[in-house]
């Protein structure tokens, strides 16, 4: 026999797992991105960031976003994206307010404000699978669209959710509750754990991973890549829909304007938690934690007694490193 | 050849992509147990009858899809997936980002008993496919490794094994041994003899009339989109099967003028 030149503890012919840092590099490049960032903030400003009020903040104002962030995600593992979510955030609530002032029961107002942002969603995927249109040129369309039938429809008037009938959804989408947090930051973890078990341990959630690698392949092994990219989009339209009446009921006022200013928030998110833009690779729990960085970022700023004006340097520096950190990772994983 | 009912058989499958037609009134017939050589040079349609076939394009109007004696309406690759018709095609159709398990069971997932995905299960069969039946030397194989890390034998090798996994009663393999070293080609053509011990059939297509040849009971040649000629084994030598096909190659025809 010749000399054994296989690494250490492992006979011949075995097979071995990938390793941890294999596995899991990306999301550590993430977290870590996160702690760094949170103990800056402590350090900066011990005195705000030892205080759960600012946790409580982030809770309420996060969640915004980051329930857009983690349906996109499956849209980007699929390698399409979606700039028309924030005006169905908009129409959709439009859709609501309108039929909750005219009589409609507030619960089947709030399924057809639901369903309107499906329907957007639909319209999106159909749009992009039917005619073959890359997604990025078709929401620009639909993204103006959209905004402009909600602007069109309100007169550009603003709704208040002020009325005594509101109350209880009020109180189930943005109340006080289980250890005083706001309910929008639960219902965001609701929100990623479903969609992380659709991901992953559904056949619709596989497809979405194989979609997104390589359609042609996954076509010729019987994969419905159309429809599994339709409904991504529908999903996205319903929790712009659920995002749009949150960030409405948070301020108890509807402005058509809604979403404007969330798009990239919600982007940035996405590609912070380690989703590829070629599709194929994404990660849910990624994305929320992108999506509380994202966050955590204006607040912190704020508290830390930082000129506002560096705020946007700060977003810009994090996001840049970020992005580069998982560049240099996912390059150190393939070698 | 026996007179069983086919398991699957063609009738006039005319495909027209635009301006270009790419297979004109084919007839073919694969009967249970049989390994049935495809040949055709370049173009000559072959990777279109396969994908026809199994249900990736739709044939034009008025031609005909018969599983096991009965005609199939809506022909789609998971029905023919379904109805047992596995093919390793010569692009491998993997998705190479993706670990091994997941594109072993691409299409065709296993869920357990509450329908969500089963992944300890798929991870644990597709260990055993790779160690059983591809004999994998490799250190770097595990379930989890994305199909990317792998050379170009063990991608063919998960694509075997996955048409093997599904026990499918025709199996097609388009171009099984393009890239492949002596030994890997080797495996794959005892792959193809295990396919007819077991009782089940084969469509297997290869520029190499040397693998083809001694593999195969029946051969389909295939020119222009048109079936040109089929022979038993039994009819025809390899010298007289290249003679005919340089023959196809310059004149269309297969038999000499008289």
């Amino acid at each position: 026999m010749s000399a054994d030149l296989t690494p250490k503890g492992i006979k011949n012919n075995a097979v071995r797992p990938p390793s941890f840092w294999r596995r899991f590099g990306l999301q550590f490049g993430i977290w870590s991105v996160g702690i760094v960032m949170w103990l800056s903030f402590v350090a900066l400003a011990p005195g705000a960031f030892t205080h759960k009020d600012i946790y409580l903040a982030f809770a309420a104002s996060t969640p915004q976003f980051a329930l857009m962030a983690i349906p996109l995600t499956l849209i980007v593992i699929t390698g399409e994206i979606d700039l028309s979510f924030p005006s169905i955030m908009a129409l959709s609530t439009c859709a609501f307010s309108e039929c909750a002032n005219n009589g409609i029961s507030i619960w089947v107002s709030l399924i057809i404000g639901i369903a309107v942002g499906c329907v957007c969603g639909w319209f999106n995927g159909f749009l992009i699978t039917k005619f073959a249109i890359p997604s990025l040129v078709i929401t620009i369309g639909t993204q103006f669209l959209y905004a402009g039938i909600d602007l069109a429809w309100t007169n550009g008037s603003g709704v208040a959710f002020t009325d005594s009938k509101y109350n209880t959804i009020n109180k189930l989408l943005v109340g006080n509750g289980f250890l005083n947090i706001p309910n929008q930051f639960w219902w965001t973890i609701i929100a990623a754990v479903v969609l992380w078990f659709v991901l992953n341990r559904t056949k619709f959630g596989a497809h979405i991973f194989l979609t997104g690698d390589n359609k042609t392949s996954a076509q010729l092994m019987g994969v419905n890549v159309k429809r599994v990219k339709i409904v991504t989009f529908v999903i996205m339209g319903g929790f712009s829909a659920i995002a749009g009446l949150v960030a409405s009921f948070q301020v108890s006022y509807f402005w058509p304007t809604l979403g404007s200013g969330l798009l990239l928030n919600s982007i940035a998110a996405v590609f912070l938690g380690g989703t590829s833009v070629f599709g194929g690779t994404g990660s849910i729990t990624g994305s929320f934690v992108g999506a509380f960085i994202i966050g955590a970022i204006n607040a912190g700023i704020v508290a830390s007694g930082v000129n506002a004006f560096y705020t946007q340097v700060f977003f810009g520096v994090v996001i840049v490193v970020s992005v580069l950190l998982q560049a240099i990772i996912s390059r150190r994983i393939k070698n | 050849m026996n007179s069983l009912v086919p398991v699957i058989e063609l009738k006039n499958v005319t495909k027209t992509f635009g301006e270009v037609r790419s297979l004109s009134g084919v007839n073919l017939q694969i009967y249970p147990g049989e390994i049935v050589g495809l040949l055709g040079d370049n173009g000559a349609g072959k990777s279109t009858l396969v994908k026809t076939i199994m249900g990736f394009h739709a044939p034009d109007a008025g031609g005909e899809i018969w599983f096991k004696g009965a005609q199939i309406n809506g022909w789609s690759v998971a029905k023919a997936r379904s109805l047992g018709i596995e093919t390793i095609y010569q692009e491998r159709a993997l998705c190479e980002q993706q670990p091994i398990w997941r594109n072993m069971f691409m299409g065709r997932e296993i869920k357990n008993k509450y329908g969500a995905l089963d992944v300890k299960k798929m991870k644990e069969e597709a260990s055993r496919l790779m160690s059983e039946h591809m004999g994998f030397t490799s250190n770097a194989v595990h379930p989890d490794n994305p199909v990317t890390t792998m050379s170009g034998g063990e991608k063919q090798g998960v694509a075997i094994t996955r048409a093997l996994h599904f026990e499918a009663e025709l199996v097609i393999l388009d171009e099984p041994t393009v890239g492949l070293s002596l030994s890997e080609t080797k495996k794959t053509l005892d792959f193809v003899q295990n396919i007819k011990k077991s009782g089940r059939s084969a469509i297997f297509i290869d520029h190499n009339i040397f693998h083809i040849y001694p593999a195969v009971d029946r051969m389909i040649v295939l020119d222009r989109g048109k079936v040109a000629g089929m022979y038993n084994k039994s009819e025809i030598s390899m010298d007289e099967l290249i003679e005919s096909m340089y023959r196809v190659a310059r004149t269309g025809t297969l038999e000499e003028k008289k």
